[in-house]
């Protein structure tokens, strides 16, 4: 077997299944997985080699939905960027937003008002219920309950939208911030629709948690499959609720304490064993914790301007120089690395996106499973290709 | 004991079955073609230019051709080109307009930048999401023509962002004229002073303080 039969590029034939002859393992079976395939979380593809139903080979395959973000982002001017830093992971676009907003904050030294970094906050928070939610979904999706647990988060992830649409304009391209404040101003209305939300959503979990926590068959269907140790993980440099369910205590929001989220009391909750139930639970815990923030930050919300009134919105050029901002966002550390040579567009605009770092360890965790087991896997580690491929 | 986890599951699943036929919290969807949806105030589709006059939508746009959302645009879907001669605007001042304006809504992101760098208050955003053709080009490129709708559409789809936008235009206004006004007392009065001077040599009573 040489490199040669992995390659994407190398001629298959169209062929979806293949023998491989392998000297150590005998017959081996070569089975394309993608990019259409329906527990693919969109256009990813792994290669996997079988044998019977083992795992012996897995190779993802990706770049299916490359939009060339970062060569448009330097063709635009900084503001141009902001929508299309939605596009990139459209189930938290908020914390996309902020994260590249902080990124030119820091390039510009743009001070930030008190009232934005709170409303940024909160925003950051809900969208963490929003993408846990979703993921715990399609996680039982990927692990065979059609429907039912992934129409519940779905049912709870429209009134999160609609608290996103009555602010922002939009659904999921919110485009809200901006660079030393936010666009709009969340009325009184708004707040007290996102502190309905915030009371109403403990309840939701506890539901959601007696429907699946305790449930048998997840639990022989995910404890001990995909264990990922610690080592290996901060060893790939993995980020996010993936690297607390190994046990390692890193959260930026913590670590960097960025924004107002020093003033908050939340704990960090950590994993024992790294596989997919803890991947499950660590997100069930942390809405726990941002249902906890986000009380504290809609109690205690000041009053005051929500942009800076020297923030420039047209004509905005950063002195040369380069910056790197980052937040815990939902699926990890979200960063964004900007060189200015001092014109309105970035001279070098480079996205670290945690599902794409989070994914290099998707074949150390899948070797040995069963194929069925390679899904759910991949299910845990909640990847959105549209900020894989970028 | 084995199964009491399923058996609590399958109780949700009861609850929300039974709770989906009454309680609106768990029966959340819409019957949509008949039953339209809600729409927040906030929310944004393609953008659309205001005019100020609906009998006359052309004669009265606010856009004056500044071309500063076409630079600013992200996707780059604007396309304008400027008239050569000018046209008085809604405060009678000469201006620039579009001769042409166009938006391709099949590019379009409706990120809405443009309505934000727009110093003229000329282009908003639209409430407009039913517009699925089966034509990919032609009906997607919308021109001015299209695009022009006129401020009280825009005050019945964004009442509140659109009493502000008219007070500031009429402070504007009221501020431009009063300038103006000034600006003519003042050229009178110092027309006057000029034609008072020769003859205030001779007379006793003073000129009036401008």
């Amino acid at each position: 077997m040489s490199a040669n039969d992995f390659s994407p590029l190398a001629p298959q034939a169209g062929s979806h299944v293949r023998e491989v002859h392998d000297p150590l393992h005998g017959e081996l079976l070569e089975v394309s997985m993608g990019p259409h395939h329906p527990s693919t979380h969109g256009v990813f593809r792994m290669i996997v080699t079988l044998d019977g139903e083992r795992v012996m080979k897995l190779k993802p395959v990706f770049g299916y939905l490359h939009r060339n973000h970062e060569k448009i982002a330097e063709n635009t001017t900084y503001l141009g960027s902001m929508p299309y830093t939605d596009r990139l992971d459209y189930l938290c676009s908020m914390t996309n937003n902020w994260a590249y907003a902080i990124a030119v904050e820091k390039l510009s030294g743009q001070p930030v008002p008190e009232r934005a970094e709170y409303v940024r906050v909160i925003l950051a928070e809900i969208t963490r219920l929003l993408n846990h939610t979703c993921l715990a979904g399609f996680l039982m999706q990927d692990c065979g309950c059609s429907g039912t647990p992934l129409m519940y988060a779905f049912r709870e992830r429209e009134k999160i939208l609609d608290l996103f649409e009555s602010l922002s304009g939009s659904r999921m391209m919110c485009n809200y911030q901006r660079f030393g404040g936010c666009r709009v101003d969340p009325s009184a209305d708004w707040l007290d629709g996102a502190r309905k939300l915030t009371d109403n959503y403990g309840r939701f979990l506890d539901e959601f948690e007696t429907l699946l926590t305790g449930n048998e068959i997840i639990m022989a269907r995910t404890q001990g499959v995909g264990a990922l140790s610690p080592e290996l993980a901060i060893n790939a440099g993995v980020t996010g609720p993936m690297l607390r369910a190994t046990g390692v205590n890193y959260d930026l929001r913590k670590v960097d304490a960025y924004g107002v989220y020093s003033r908050f009391d939340f704990r960090v909750p950590l994993g024992a064993h790294g596989d997919v139930y803890d991947r499950y639970m660590i997100r069930v815990l942390e809405m726990r914790e941002s249902i906890k923030i986000l009380q504290q930050a809609l109690a205690t919300i000041p009053a005051g301007p929500i942009m800076d009134p020297k923030a420039k919105l047209r004509g905005f050029r950063p002195k040369a120089g380069e910056a790197y901002g980052r937040i815990e966002g939902p699926k990890g550390e979200i960063g964004f690395y900007l060189v200015s040579d001092g014109s309105p567009n970035p001279y070098r605009y480079r996205v670290r996106p945690p599902s794409f770092v989070n994914l290099t360890v998707l074949e150390d965790m899948c070797l040995g499973q069963t194929i069925a087991d390679a899904v759910i896997i991949l299910g845990s580690v909640d990847i959105v290709l549209g900020e894989v491929d970028r | 004991m084995l199964g009491t986890g399923l058996l609590k599951g399958l109780g949700v699943t009861a609850k929300n079955f039974v709770g989906s036929y009454h309680d609106p919290e768990r029966y959340t969807t819409i019957e949509y073609p008949e039953v339209k949806p809600k729409l927040p105030e906030a929310y944004r589709n393609f953008p659309f230019l205001v005019t100020e006059n609906a009998m006359d939508p052309m004669g009265t746009l606010r856009c004056v051709a500044c071309q500063i959302c076409e630079k600013e645009c992200p996707p780059q879907c604007i396309y304008i080109e400027k008239s050569k001669d000018k046209k008085p605007d809604a405060s009678g001042k000469m201006q620039i307009y579009p001769a042409i304006f166009d938006i391709d809504t099949s590019v379009c992101m409706s990120c809405q930048i443009c309505v934000e760098v727009c110093p003229f208050d000329a282009i908003k955003m639209d409430q407009v999401f039913e517009i699925a053709t089966t034509d990919r080009y032609d009906a997607l490129l919308l021109r001015r023509e299209q695009l022009a709708k006129p401020n009280s559409y825009y005050q019945s789809i964004h009442p509140t962002e659109a009493a502000e936008v008219d007070g500031r235009l009429a402070a504007d206004r009221k501020a431009a004229e009063e300038k103006a006004k000034a600006a003519a007392a003042a050229k009178a009065a110092a027309a006057k002073a000029a034609a008072a001077a020769p003859a205030a040599e001779a007379p006793k009573t003073p000129p009036p303080a401008a």
